[in-house]
């Protein structure tokens, strides 16, 4: 029997499955690795960043400087290796500390300062935008032997699909991430939190600690984000991932996690941004459809899946009265 | 030094919050392989003390020593880090997560580093099965009762528990049975050396468990003191401050009237629903009080379920007047002028930031419609009439519920369902965490209502609360009403019979 905590997950997966065999059915090209592996590399730094978006919608907040984060860092890096030839991997690391120090700055001021998360990262999200634009407004194109290297890395599938360095970096950050949330303590506390802070706080939960925790992860994966953004375009550009949040958003939704925290699967946003991604792959198959067709269709999936998510409460919530009769 | 001795120790303790002083100047001290009861009325500060104690709230004063040791702990995981367990008031557990994450939180068993999830429900397992319990631990907690929240909790506490076990409250929502486990586990407890406080409002159960009691009064200390040199009515009157007025089974001159009254206006025949409660047979006399006894489990809450519409019959009809009803839904029985005061106030009923006015007028409101306001002066003296005769205290109608005590609260989430005036009142054990001296207010209430005219129908475990307010009494068993009680048959002893009689004809 499925578990009714489950049904969103399953419910999306069995969405994603009928989604694609109607996708072949029309066009059958649509079934091949190729399609797969570009697939996953174009929606790979979305991928990790709606990770970490999943952790903070598990705990019950919402971060949205995600995107400004990442064009900060894809500029910021830009800047670093293209201008003023520092190696990629100390930008990387640089950009990596300096975005988790953000979103640990973010985290301690909704927990120290009790100012909504939806307040304190919608002001992340200005600063980091105009951080961005402070250290360049050009596109600043990078390229560097090293990051040539990691872009020209990838593994052959059968059929001619490419599993790129990109897409491996996102598979690795979703699994990651799936035992983060599942196997460990610091994830059974986000669920916790994301369930009902005072009783969490009330069962020894280190509120304060996961709540910095949580925003810092988000800050780490946008910044990770950010350097496979800037891996995926060749360049840093401080206008660019605008609303990327807001995408990340939808992925975690549709993935079947609940916007009010506490329940949701690390694996269901991976999901969710599959299903993004093929609405974006059936629009170029097509070819006579404009690319705003992702948007109308994401935004109807989401009323689906946030009527649905009442539905499986209003459902919850009627079988508690049968449950209690099973007791005893 | 020699009173360092004690396990946990506190001097001089003070608290206050927003200048309302919540304490002042309390000593407690709790002996290793005690059962320390701390008593008092609603708003004395029982809770108040176990938060400080616990690292929820940081006392304005005072000391408090630990084996010897001065200790502060900052947050509830320090003080179990200190081999502090504690079970709140208010705490319902985290129903988002499984009985096993419950149980486990923050100290789950890990190999690897990761989170051993086959030792964690197997260890979950054989604790629950301490306190007689075999549950699907994988189980997400909210598809369990409040009674079965509840001894998770405990559960959870007592495993944690090194040194101090405190339990506010933890008996609210249990039977007779429960309760009797849960003492053996204390006694074996106390017998390993731990030191447990236990709040609760039923002497009776202080007297069965606990070894010395201490007793709070507005926020004083009125003193600790042995319970077996100890006579019940001076511990009550350390508690009220007066002596308390014995009520008095009044409603036996009522019973008359109510008989009188030949045709039933409210009926329910073959009402009932498969797997939750066999068909059924119900008549309510204006007046009157009709109980409804049985153990946990027996059907009472379904009964209470299915009269209310929240669980729709398969079989039977209701009628009102002689006008069959349909009541698909707790809307349809509120338009009939029913009210259902459920068993899980404490998380369902208050909504903590709204003032108590506001919290009293809901469900008037919601009965007389959103489009005509009740006017914030109505609200006033609406929730002044009830604060003074439920004694909610502090006597404030303007203050957000959630800075209540949590037997104020409940009296709160009473008035707001007595302030609609109902034509049938469903009560799902009505007194749980109220004190002994709003108690006996409350029962008063009930009958003055039922003079003027309104009918109830009262749940309850407490054998003795039921026998002294209902006319009547129907008891359950195995989901099937067995037998009804009525006039001088209502005694605790003929209800506990009929459970006994149907339990061994099952057996049989
Ligand atoms: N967080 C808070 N903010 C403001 N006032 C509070 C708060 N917590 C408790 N109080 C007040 O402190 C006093 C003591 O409350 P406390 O909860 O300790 O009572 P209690 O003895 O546990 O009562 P009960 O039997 O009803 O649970 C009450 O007057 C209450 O209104
Ligand atoms: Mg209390």
């Amino acid at each position: 029997m499925i578990h009714s905590r489950n049904l969103p997950f399953v419910t999306t997966l069995a969405i994603l499955i009928i989604a694609y065999a109607l996708c072949v059915l029309q066009f059958p090209n649509m079934l091949s690795t190729r399609v797969i592996g570009n697939l996953l590399t174009d929606n790979a730094f979305l991928g990790i960043a709606a990770v970490g978006m999943t952790f903070v919608i598990l705990s019950g907040g919402i971060d949205l400087s995600i995107g400004s984060v990442i064009a900060f860092t894809s500029v910021f890096v830009a800047v670093m290796v293209g201008t003023l030839g520092v190696h990629p991997l100390i930008a990387f690391a640089a950009v990596l500390v300096i975005s988790t120090l953000f979103g640990c700055m973010m985290g301690a001021m909704i927990r120290y300062l009790g100012i909504p998360p939806f307040v304190v990262t919608l002001a992340g999200m200005f600063l980091a935008r105009g951080a961005a634009y402070l250290i360049s407004t050009e596109s600043v194109p990078i390229s560097h032997p090293m990051i040539d290297a990691i872009q020209g890395f990838y593994f052959r599938f059968p059929g001619g699909g490419r599993l790129t360095a990109l897409a491996m970096l996102m598979l690795l950050v979703f699994i990651v991430g799936a035992f983060v949330a599942g196997r460990t303590r610091f994830g059974a506390n986000v669920y916790a939190i994301g369930g009902n802070q005072q009783s969490a706080e009330l069962m020894g939960v280190p509120v304060g600690s996961t709540t910095v925790g949580i925003y810092a992860l988000s800050g780490f994966l946008s910044g990770l984000a950010g350097i496979a953004y800037t891996l995926y375009t060749s360049s840093g550009y401080s206008l660019a991932t605008v609303g990327v949040e807001l995408d990340a958003i939808a992925a975690v939704v549709i993935g079947g996690t609940l916007l009010t925290g506490g329940v949701g699967l690390v694996a269901g946003t991976f999901v969710g941004i599959l299903i993004q991604g093929l609405i974006q792959t059936y629009i170029v198959f097509d070819g006579t459809l404009s690319s705003w067709w992702t948007k109308i269709v994401i935004g109807i999936l989401l009323f689906v899946f946030i009527v649905l998510q009442r539905g499986i409460i209003w459902y919850s919530n009627r079988k508690l009265a049968e449950g209690r009769l099973k007791e005893v | 030094m020699t009173d360092s001795t004690s396990l946990l120790e506190a001097r001089g303790i003070g608290k206050a919050f927003l200048g309302i002083t919540a304490l002042d100047n309390v000593d407690f001290t709790l002996e290793r392989g005690e059962i320390h009861a701390l008593l008092g009325e609603n708003g004395a500060g029982k809770s108040t003390l176990i938060k400080i104690l616990t690292g929820v709230y940081t006392r304005d004063h005072g000391t408090m020593r630990l084996d010897g040791v001065e200790v502060t702990p900052a947050s509830v995981a320090e003080a179990q880090a200190l081999g502090i367990g504690t079970v709140y008031q208010e705490v319902n557990l985290l129903e988002n997560l499984t009985v096993a994450e419950n149980l486990f939180l923050g100290r789950q068993p890990r190999k690897l580093g990761l989170i051993d999830r086959r030792e964690m429900r197997r260890r979950s397992k054989a604790l629950l099965a301490r306190y007689g319990l075999d549950i699907d631990v994988d189980a997400l907690l909210s598809s369990y009762s409040v009674a079965i929240r509840q001894i998770v909790a405990i559960a959870r506490a007592v495993d944690l528990s090194g040194k101090v076990l405190v339990l506010d409250e933890p008996t609210a929502s249990l039977d007779t049975h429960e309760v009797e486990m849960l003492f053996s586990v204390l006694r074996r407890l106390r017998e390993d050396g731990l030191g447990i406080i236990i709040i609760t409002h039923f002497l009776n159960q202080v007297y069965a468990v606990a070894d010395r009691v201490t007793v709070l009064r507005n926020g004083r200390l009125v003193g600790t003191r042995r319970l077996s040199e100890l006579p019940r009515l001076e511990l009550i009157s350390m508690m009220l401050g007066r002596e308390l007025q014995h009520i008095t089974r009044e409603h036996q001159a009522q019973e008359e009237t109510v008989a009188d009254t030949a045709e039933a206006p409210i009926r329910f025949a073959g009402y009932g629903k498969r797997g939750s409660v066999a068909p059924f047979d119900l008549d309510i006399r204006p007046g009157e009080v009709v109980g409804i006894a049985g153990l946990l489990g027996s059907g009472r809450t379904e009964t209470a379920f299915l009269l209310f519409g929240i669980d729709r019959a398969d079989s039977g009809t209701a009628s009102v007047d002689n006008q069959d009803i349909a009541l698909s839904s707790p809307e349809a029985a509120i338009a009939k002028g029913f009210g259902f005061c459920p068993e899980e106030r404490k998380t369902d009923g208050i909504i903590g930031d709204f003032s108590v006015a506001d919290n009293i007028a809901l469900a008037l409101q919601a009965r007389q419609g959103w489009a005509k306001p009740i006017s914030s002066r109505e609200k006033r003296t609406l929730a002044e009439n009830f604060i003074k005769s439920l004694d909610i205290r502090p006597a404030d109608t303007e203050r957000p519920i959630k800075f209540l005590s949590g037997g104020n609260q409940q009296k709160a989430i009473l008035a707001r369902w007595l302030a609609t005036e109902p034509r049938l009142l469903i009560l799902d054990e009505p007194t749980r965490g109220i004190d002994i001296g709003a108690h006996a207010e409350i029962l008063k209430m009930i009958e003055r209502l039922c003079t003027e005219g309104m009918s109830l129908v009262v749940i309850s475990s407490e054998l003795e609360e039921l026998t002294a307010v209902a006319h009547r009494v129907i008891v359950l068993s195995d989901r099937r009403h067995v037998a009804e009680l009525s006039g001088d048959q209502v005694t605790a002893d003929n209800i506990m019979q009929a459970i006994a009689a149907s339990a061994r004809t099952e057996a049989a």
